[in-house]
C-alpha cells in the first residue's frame, strides 16, 4: 500500500510528462488539418525530400557517433591507466562545457568558423590556408561531435573504470599482449558503457535542428530541419507530428539493433 | 553535523525564496493598482526601458511574453491557450486574426495618440485592416539588398538578378525564409509574391535553384552580422537592419531594386479575448506617443510611422518614396493549400 502511494508522484509524471504528450502528438500525426484520420503524414517519409533528409540525417548522426566513439574509448584507456590521481578532475573538465546553454555553443562555434572568423583571422595572421568548412555538413558533424562527446566520453569512462585491474593482469600473465588484452578484456567489459554512449549520441544528433541551422547556415537540411519547419513557418502540425512519430520509430529500431550487440544486455544509463 | 549543515541550507533557501516571492508580490501590487496588461511581441522588438515607463505612466502591471514568428503566435491566439489583451503581428497575420474573428476593435477614443500615425502608412492597412479598425502600425520597412561598397561596385547593383551574379559566387546571404525567397525570385520574373499558381511556383523554384549554388548562408536575424564582419559582400536584409549595420561598418551601402520588393508593417492588436481591453488600449495609445516611438526607433532603427518623429526617418532606406513603393507588394495570407504548395517546392530547394 505505501509502495503504491510513494509512487503516485511518478506515475503521475510519466502520465503527463510522456504519455499525454504522445498522445497528442499521435492524434495530430494521424489526422489531417480537418481532424479526419489519415495516415498521409506518416507516408510522407517516403516523399523523395523527406527521404533524402532522413538519409542525411541517418548519415550524419552515424559519422558523429563514429567520431565521438573513437575519440572517447582512447580518452577513457588513458584516464583509466593515467597515475595522476587526478582522475576525478580530468573528466570534470571535460563535462565542464556542458554546464554552459548548449545553443552558445553552438553558436560560439559559428563565430569560430565564419569566413572572417576568429580561426580563419589568426590562420590568415599566420599565412596559412583558411579554412572553409562553415556552412558545410562537415561544419555539422564538428557541432554535433563538440556538443555531444561528453555524453560519449562519461559512461565509457565509467565502465572503463570499474574493470578490476587483476583481470587485466591475469591476462598479462596468461600471455596476451596489449591488443589481445584490448580486444578480449577491455572492450568485451566496457561494451554496457560503449552502447549507452551510442545511444546517447546518436539519438540526440539524429534529431537535431539547432546545430544544423547554425552551423550548415540553412544549406544542410535534416529531418529534423523539416519537422521544425512545420511548426514554426509551414502551419503543419499534423505533418509534423506525423514525422516526429517516423523519426521515433527510426530511434527505437537504432537502439534495438544497439542493444543486439549489448551481450551483457544491461545498458547502464547514467 | 552534516545533516545539520543541510538543513540550515535548505531552511537559508526557503527563507530566500519567499522573500523573494514577496518581494515580487509587493512589486506587482505597487505598479498595477489598475490591473495587469498581458502584451505578447515578437522577441526585442520594442525598448526595454518602456515596459517599465508605461507601468508608471499609467499604473497597469504589464505581463510579456515574447515569440519568434507568427505562425507560432496564431495557434496561441486561436486555441486561447493563454489570454493576452494585444499582440503584435505582421500584416498577414493580421488579416488572418481578422477572418478567424480573434481581434477586437479598437476604440479610438482611448487612444488619442492615433494622431500621431503618418499618412504614408495608411494605404498600407487597405490591403489587410481597412480603415485600421483592428490594428496601428509599430513599425514597417521593406527589403532590399545591402553590399559591402569595398568589396561590390556598387553602382552595378540596381536589381535582384545581381543576386545571381557569378562573380559574388560564395558572397551573397539570401533569406532563410520561403515567402521572401519566392518574393524576390517573383519579381525577377514578373510574378506576384502572392500567386497560387503552380507553374509559377515552380519555375521560381528553379531559378533560386540556379543561384542556391552561389550562396554563402541563407540567414535571416545574422545576415547583418556577416556583413558587418565583412564574411560576405551582399545580402538581402530588411530596412529596418540597415542603419544598425552603417553604425558598425560604415562600407554598408542599401538599395531597393528597381523590381521593387515587398513592404511590411508589424501592427499592434487586441485580441477578441482581451479581459483588459482598455489596458491594451493604453498599451496601444502609449507606443504611439511620440518620444516613446523615438525611444523605440533609436532601440530598433527599424521604421516607425509617427509624425512627431518624421523628421528623424527621413531617410531614403527607411521611405524609398511614392514611386518605389508603388512597385511594391504586401506579402498575404494564401490558404492552407497554397501554403502546402510553396512548402513543398521549398523543400525540393532546401534539399537540392
Amino acid at each position: 500500500m505505501s509502495k503504491k502511494l510513494f509512487s503516485g508522484p511518478f506515475l503521475a509524471f510519466i502520465l503527463c510528462g510522456t504519455l499525454v504528450p504522445l498522445g497528442v502528438i499521435a492524434f495530430y500525426g494521424f489526422t489531417d488539418r480537418s481532424g479526419a484520420f489519415t495516415l498521409e503524414n506518416i507516408m510522407a517519409i517516403a516523399t523523395r525530400n523527406h527521404a533524402q533528409a532522413l538519409g542525411l540525417s541517418l548519415g550524419l548522426a552515424l559519422i558523429s557517433t563514429a567520431i565521438c566513439l573513437l575519440l572517447a574509448f582512447p580518452l577513457g584507456l588513458i584516464l583509466k591507466d593515467s597515475k595522476l590521481g587526478k582522475k576525478g578532475f580530468m573528466v570534470f573538465v571535460f563535462i565542464l562545457p556542458m554546464w554552459m546553454n548548449f545553443l552558445l555553443r553552438t553558436m560560439a562555434w559559428q563565430v569560430l568558423l565564419e569566413r572572417n572568423g576568429i580561426i580563419n583571422i589568426v590562420l590568415k595572421a599566420l599565412g596559412l590556408p583558411l579554412l572553409d568548412i562553415i556552412n558545410t555538413p562537415a561544419a555539422v558533424v564538428l557541432g554535433m561531435v563538440y556538443d555531444y562527446l561528453p555524453f560519449m566520453v562519461l559512461p565509457i569512462y565509467n565502465a572503463l573504470i570499474k574493470i578490476d585491474n587483476n583481470l587485466i593482469e591475469a591476462a598479462y600473465d596468461l600471455g596476451a599482449d596489449k591488443m589481445l588484452v584490448l580486444r578480449k578484456v577491455l572492450i568485451p567489459l566496457s561494451v554496457p558503457g560503449i552502447v549507452s554512449g551510442i545511444t546517447m549520441v546518436f539519438v540526440p544528433s539524429l534529431t537535431t535542428f539547432a546545430i544544423s541551422t547554425m552551423l550548415g547556415g540553412g544549406k544542410v537540411n535534416l529531418i529534423g530541419n523539416i519537422i521544425e519547419q512545420e511548426f514554426t513557418v509551414g502551419s503543419n502540425w499534423n505533418l509534423g507530428a506525423g514525422l516526429s512519430l517516423v523519426m521515433m520509430v527510426f530511434i527505437i529500431i537504432s537502439m534495438a539493433l544497439i542493444e543486439k550487440f549489448d551481450r551483457e544486455g544491461e545498458a547502464s544509463m547514467i | 553535523m552534516k545533516n545539520l549543515k543541510k538543513i540550515t541550507v535548505l531552511a537559508l533557501a526557503i527563507v530566500l525564496a519567499s522573500g523573494l516571492m514577496a518581494g515580487c508580490g509587493g512589486g506587482g501590487n505597487a505598479g498595477g493598482e489598475k490591473g495587469k496588461v498581458y502584451v505578447y511581441c515578437f522577441g526585442d522588438y520594442f525598448d526595454p526601458e518602456l515596459e517599465y515607463e508605461f507601468e508608471e505612466a499609467t499604473g497597469y502591471d504589464v505581463v510579456i511574453d515574447y515569440f519568434d514568428t507568427n505562425e507560432e503566435l496564431y495557434p496561441v491566439i486561436k486555441n486561447n491557450t493563454a489570454q493576452y489583451d494585444v499582440i503584435c503581428a505582421s500584416d498577414y497575420m493580421i488579416a488572418k486574426l481578422i477572418d478567424g474573428g480573434l481581434l477586437a476593435e479598437i476604440n479610438y477614443d482611448n487612444v488619442p495618440n492615433a494622431a500621431n500615425i503618418a499618412e504614408s502608412v495608411k494605404p498600407f492597412f487597405d490591403e489587410f485592416d481597412p480603415g485600421m479598425k483592428y490594428s496601428v502600425p509599430h513599425t514597417w520597412g521593406t527589403y532590399g539588398i545591402m553590399y559591402n561598397k569595398t568589396m561590390v561596385d556598387a553602382s552595378t547593383i540596381d536589381s535582384w538578378e545581381d543576386l545571381w551574379d557569378e562573380k559574388y559566387a560564395d558572397q551573397i546571404v539570401m533569406p532563410d525564409s520561403l515567402r521572401e525567397m519566392y518574393m524576390i525570385a517573383g519579381k525577377i520574373l514578373g510574378y506576384s509574391m502572392n500567386t497560387t499558381d503552380e507553374k509559377e511556383v515552380a519555375e521560381m523554384t528553379d531559378l533560386l535553384l540556379k543561384q542556391k549554388p552561389l550562396v554563402y548562408k541563407l540567414a535571416n536575424d545574422s545576415a547583418r552580422e556577416l556583413m558587418i564582419g565583412e564574411s560576405a559582400a551582399i545580402a538581402v536584409v530588411n530596412s529596418g537592419e540597415v542603419l544598425y549595420s552603417q553604425e558598425l561598418n560604415k562600407n554598408m551601402g542599401f538599395v531597393i531594386p528597381e523590381e521593387g520588393t515587398e513592404v511590411w508593417t508589424d501592427c499592434w492588436a487586441l485580441t477578441a479575448n482581451a479581459a483588459n481591453k482598455e489596458g491594451g488600449e493604453a498599451w496601444i495609445n502609449f507606443m504611439l506617443d511620440g518620444e516613446v516611438a523615438a525611444d523605440n526607433f533609436e532601440y530598433l532603427t527599424y521604421a516607425i510611422p509617427n509624425t512627431q518623429i518624421a523628421d528623424l526617418t527621413d531617410n531614403p532606406v527607411l521611405n524609398p518614396g511614392a514611386e518605389v513603393l508603388a512597385k511594391c507588394e504586401t506579402l498575404k495570407n494564401l490558404g492552407a493549400e497554397a501554403d502546402d504548395m510553396y512548402s513543398k517546392y521549398w523543400k525540393e530547394y532546401k534539399s537540392k
